[in-house]
């Protein structure tokens, strides 16, 4: 046990250190941040001057070290198009980003659960057929064009639901969450369907096809040969074998939906880090890039460790295996 | 101390009863970006600049119609012609408490003039500022200036006690503290205050209590959001999220008319479109015509003029909503603007120009185009490159974010561009100086005549034109000037874009041709 | 000779029919019909230089009189373009198939460099083991915790930070496909190392080893026909995917510029006109794409069941 939490820890480290290595490179050799950060008309004496106090002119190992330590510090430098401390920014906008993909996953499990062990017992019946049919269109529908039409359906055409932002939002200290108004459950309702939609349709096809398969094996033969009843059969043993691979799915799915925010909140001009890192690529403001990068991977990291341990804990078969 | 507080303690009662005996009117809006920077000598931009217009207030001001009014200043007179008497309004505070007097005038006027200013070019840098007492201010030019103070309505008094406290006395400049109190903070005289601000998300103003002037408005609460997309911001105020938006996507006009409850504003802006050819360098720097400069001749630039359909331009992608111009200034800010005409839409011709050039299949060149800048930019690039391509001139378009386009081109790194100008004293003096008079080596005059056309000619008449103080003169200079750069084709002017802002019926306000927006013209019934 | 050719294809063909594959193709109208508007598609696409009614990439042939005509049913509508015109006066069909062959030329080319790229690192770590193994997949596992878009998102990124405006423009289309066959290629790694350590230990492989063989040789000729079998039920669901995330990233304004569209940029460009009554200008392009990937994902859907015996 300690062992395997041991080299998990080891590899997560490792993942680390290369991105950070990635973001550094970015950092130094995509865009001279020297010539980022001054006018035209700048002399090649002010720029040499600027160049040392920066420290570009140490030597690249010291440079690294430096910005790693930094990075553990959660200091980036100042972002080229804000004009403000990256750092800063991001602390900003985490929470909107944080919300969304937290109600998205919700609505994914929520949904895509029950619909997956519906379409996995009652495989051909005509519901299944029409949810297995949305799940198609989930998959096959890029997440922008759902928002588009979402928004063209129920902000213009009903206005129902507001098309972009976050409504009201109330201040805790450095989070500011829009989930104790009104407005704020009304705005964030279309950008968590569309966010949500794509990892609802896979949670629903890895239950349903999870179910199926379970179905099919010995034991649930054997458990219906025993004269069990079908709902303590479908629930009690099926569904419950079929929640490691979903909970796997769902805590990885959990980066995607954080990663997949940016398309959203481009869309519903959601104010998070995706919308601002997407700003950040367009014009090549390489702090804001690095240091999305590296929370981004940050949070994968974590979560495939903790995704790991879960595993672990929920599937015996795993301890046996590691003891041996 | 005491009394003051009481005094602070009154007027924060009085102004709740006006709250509640009115009933609060809160008033939101949308542009297409958010402000810079809250530092008001960052960035000489429109929008930046009157977004902040709300907080702090110069000297004068501009009406509805652009009049100029007195503001921070009184009334000011000519002692000679070069010595002028600014007389200081009296009693006004800064959002702070302080009050405002001759010391933050000087002290501005020096601010605006540091390195890292934006807005350097509004007061010359030999002009002195002379404090005569606490509420006379003299302003001495070097050279007589008629129009000295035409774009003071842009250079926003800072307090300077506050901004020494703040360790704001500079402007706010990237390279040294880009932590500039200044840049998140603000503290002007002006009708409204900021308080709550996020950047790139929400603004949100209360109304200033205190303000000298007496206000016209009845908002007691004024949000602003930056949506950058155009269909969401469109699609907002059609659902009623926001009171009003600007600018409008001209193929969405229509449609908000035709909605219920929503309406649109429309009026000619002063800003004009054009397109700027190279004309200083031997060689393009994107070009596949090696060792010479076609647009060094006078054929190929009226080539590219003639063959550039601007009407269909103002039918198809500007909806109506735009003047074709013929010069480059808005006819609105020049009397004898009537009787200049465009060269006519002839791509035949403009194809033997080409030929008689020596250029009888056309060359290739790349041209450089902001794509979220000016009314549908992109567009009008794309097409000006089909029309081009039609006489034979294959033309590689880098359409690009305002960002990196303007630090590419303002660096001269172009062959062929677009770009719109609008002198932000509304005169034309302003247009000669910088985009018509010649471009020095340091670029210190004429910094935005971007492919350096030059015409010994027109680069006299931008000084004569300065300090010419007989109107009618003035403006025969102006037009000997403008016949000048028209005979040699300088620029390719487009048009002036139209301005369109929507609002819901339910607000009343007013548009400016500036297009500069005021909440304190804002009533909400 | 020639009799025995004939005989052989028509005794595949024979086969081909009475085969499983073929039979379940046959049974399912829906996949018929993914399969026939697939079809219909990748050849509208593939020859729309011959097909398309206009040149729509040829500047000097539109017409900015001709733009935002409506679809030719509609009032108004000209019967030159078919599916309406854009703001610029291009033919809306034929943006739509120059575009959807912009599409899936990114589309295939990422899904192919994908695949060479998975399959060969693979195979070697299959057949190497060892330290080359675990650094290979313990890249893939890395890789494979982070979304495929975040990935290519992040190469576009560094590619415009690395060149200047104007050659990324010029090079859009490779640094798309780069960036989406190497945010692709771990499953094609995973699958074929499994199928290569089992394959690994078989007889014939031995057998070869023993002759002398060199591995590159046993690994290229011998084991790989052996592994191929689930790579096109990835390669098919994939190709969705690919075109899905070219779209996704063009739409965001970071992929395929407008000179030169794709689907995802049509619709970008269209997304300004939904609002204003010009629909077709976004509608059409995002059926086509809609359209496009349901039918690949049916296709990749039926292909696994097809191939998979649990499910039958």
């Amino acid at each position: 046990m300690i062992g395997f939490i041991f080299k998990r820890f080891f590899q997560s480290f490792i993942v680390m250190f290369l991105v950070a290595l990635l973001a550094f490179t970015m950092f130094n050799f995509l865009g001279d941040p020297v010539n980022q950060m001054v006018g035209i008309d700048t002399t090649a004496a002010d720029r040499e001057a600027l160049r040392e106090r920066l420290g570009l002119n140490d030597p690249l190992m010291v440079q690294f070290g430096r910005f790693v330590s930094n990075a553990f510090q959660f200091e980036f430098g100042q972002s080229y198009q804000h004009k403000r401390a990256v750092s800063g920014l991001i602390l900003d906008r985490l929470p909107a980003t944080l919300e969304l993909s937290f109600i998205a996953a919700i609505f994914t499990l929520v949904v895509g659960v029950p619909m997956g062990v519906y379409t996995g017992l009652h495989r051909d019946s005509l519901l299944s057929k029409i949810f297995m049919t949305i799940s198609l269109v989930g998959v096959s529908l890029p997440t922008f064009l759902i928002g588009i039409l979402l928004i063209f359906v129920f902000s213009v055409q009903l206005q129902w639901l507001p098309s972009f932002g976050r409504g009201e939002v109330v201040d805790f200290g450095f989070w500011s969450t829009g989930l104790l108004t009104a407005s704020g459950w009304k705005a964030v309702i279309m950008p968590a369907v569309t966010l949500g939609l794509f990892q609802m349709t896979l949670i629903m096809r890895l239950v349903r096809s999870e179910m199926l398969e379970v179905l099919r094996s010995d034991y649930i033969k054997f458990a219906r040969a025993r004269g069990l009843a079908n709902r303590s059969i479908n629930f009690g043993h099926a569904l419950k074998n079929t929640l490691v691979p979903v909970i796997t799915i769902a805590g990885l799915q959990l980066g995607s939906l954080i990663a997949f925010a940016i398309i959203t909140e481009t869309v519903f001009q959601w104010p998070g880090m995706g919308l601002m890192f997407l700003q950040a690529i367009q014009v090549v403001d390489i702090p804001i890039m690095a240091a999305y990068l590296m929370l981004i991977a940050f949070f994968f990291v974590m979560i495939n460790m903790i995704v790991d341990l879960l595993y672990y804990v929920v599937d015996p078969r795993l301890r046996v295996d590691s003891s041996n | 101390m005491g009394l003051r507080h009481s005094l602070i303690a009154v007027a924060s009662v009085a102004a709740l009863c006006v709250a509640t005996g009115a009933q609060a009117k809160t008033f939101k809006w949308a542009f297409q970006g958010d402000a810079q920077s809250l530092d008001p000598h960052t960035l000489n931009e429109t929008f930046t600049l009157g977004f902040l217009s709300n907080v702090y207030e110069g000297l004068v001001r501009r009406g509805p119609d652009l009049q100029i009014l007195p503001s921070l200043a009184e009334s000011w007179e000519l002692l000679d012609p070069n010595h002028w008497r600014f007389t200081l309004r009296k009693g006004v505070k800064f959002h702070n408490g302080n009050d405002f007097n001759a010391d933050d005038v000087i002290f501005t006027f020096d601010r605006v003039r540091m390195d890292g200013s934006d807005i350097k070019t509004k007061v010359a840098a030999d002009t002195k500022v002379v404090k005569v007492d606490d509420y006379t201010v003299d302003i001495i030019t070097s050279k007589p200036n008629p129009i000295v103070y035409y774009e003071w309505d842009n250079v926003l008094i800072m307090d300077k006690e506050w901004s020494e406290e703040n360790n704001a006395t500079a402007p706010t400049d990237v390279t040294k503290d880009a932590n500039n109190y200044a840049a998140f903070n603000a503290n002007g005289t002006g009708p409204f205050k900021i308080v709550e601000r996020e950047t790139d998300v929400r603004t949100v103003f209360k109304p200033n209590a205190d303000w000298w002037d007496e206000a016209k408005h009845n908002v007691t609460e004024g949000i602003f959001t930056p949506i950058s997309s155009d269909a969401t911001r469109v699609a907002a105020l059609l659902s009623g999220e926001i009171d009003m938006m600007y600018p409008v996507p001209v193929q969405d006009i229509k449609r908000i008319e035709s909605n219920g409850g929503t309406a649109t504003m429309t009026g000619p802006e002063l800003r004009t479109i054009f397109l700027g050819m190279d004309q200083s360098r031997d060689e393009l720097l994107y070009s596949n015509i090696k060792g010479k400069n076609p647009f060094k001749d006078k054929r190929v630039r009226e080539a590219f003029y003639k063959a550039i359909d601007v009407d269909t331009i103002r039918k198809k992608i500007m909806r109506n909503l735009s003047t074709p111009s013929a010069i480059m200034v808005s006819p609105f800010l020049f009397s004898k603007s009537a009787k200049y005409e465009r060269i006519g839409y002839d791509p035949e011709s403009a194809k033997a120009l080409l030929a008689d050039a020596g250029y009888p299949d056309g060359f290739e060149l790349s041209m450089d185009c902001p794509n979220n800048r000016y009314v549908n930019d992109e567009a009008i690039c794309q097409a000006v490159v089909a029309m081009l391509a039609k006489v034979g001139v294959k033309v590689d378009l880098l359409a690009q974010p305002k960002a990196l386009y303007f630090k590419k081109v303002l660096d001269f790194d172009t062959s062929f561009y677009m770009l719109g100008w609008t002198p932000g004293s509304f005169d034309s003096w302003n247009v000669m100086y910088n985009l018509l008079a010649c471009r020095d080596e340091k670029a210190t005059r004429a910094k935005f005549n971007l492919g350096g056309y030059c015409n010994p000619g027109v680069d006299k008449l931008t000084d004569e034109v300065l300090v010419e103080t007989d109107p009618a003169t003035r403006d025969s200079k102006i037009e000997a000037a403008y016949d000048m750069v028209a005979e040699d084709v300088g620029y390719i002017p487009l048009h002036q874009q139209g301005l369109a802002w929507a609002k819901k019926d339910s607000v009343d306000l007013v548009q400016r041709a500036d297009n500069q927006f005021m909440l304190h013209f804002v009533n909400v019934k | 000779m020639s009799i025995s050719t004939t005989a052989r294809a028509l005794d595949l063909l024979q086969r081909a029919a009475n085969s499983d594959l073929y039979h379940s193709f046959r049974s399912s109208k829906m996949v018929m019909v993914a399969a026939f508007v697939s079809f219909i598609m990748i050849v509208g696409a593939a020859f729309s230089p011959i097909l398309a009614p206009h040149n729509t990439l040829d500047l000097a042939s539109i017409s900015l009189i001709d733009s935002l005509a409506p679809p030719v049913w509609m009032e108004d509508g000209d019967s030159r373009f078919l599916l309406g015109t854009d703001d610029q006066g291009r033919d809306m069909l034929s943006a739509i198939m120059h575009g959807a062959r912009v599409s899936l030329f990114v589309g295939f080319a990422s899904v192919i460099f994908a695949m060479v790229l998975g399959v060969s690192l693979g195979l070697i770590s299959g057949y190497a083991g060892g330290f080359l193994d675990a650094f290979i997949m313990r890249a893939a596992e890395i890789q494979l915790s982070f979304p495929a878009i975040l990935i290519a998102l992040l190469i576009d990124g560094i590619f415009r930070g690395a060149l200047d405006p104007k050659t990324h423009d010029e090079l859009a289309v490779y640094v798309m496909i780069l960036a989406i066959g190497l945010s692709f290629w771990v499953q094609y790694a995973r699958t074929v190392r499994s199928s290569t350590l089992v394959e690994k230990s078989k007889e014939y492989v031995e057998a070869a080893r023993v002759t002398g063989l060199p591995p590159f040789l046993i690994v290229f000729r011998h084991i790989l026909p052996n592994v191929t079998g689930p790579l096109l039920v990835i390669a098919t669901i994939n190709l969705a995917l690919a075109i899905i995330t070219e779209a996704t990233l063009s739409f965001l304004g970071v992929g395929v510029p407008p000179t030169e569209p794709s689907l995802g940029t049509l619709i970008r460009v269209g997304n300004d006109f939904l609002f204003s009554g010009e629909w077709w200008i976004t509608i059409f392009p995002g059926i086509a794409l809609a359209v496009l990937v349901l039918a690949v994902n049916l296709l990749g859907d039926w292909l696994r069941d097809a191939l998979n015996p649990k499910l039958r």
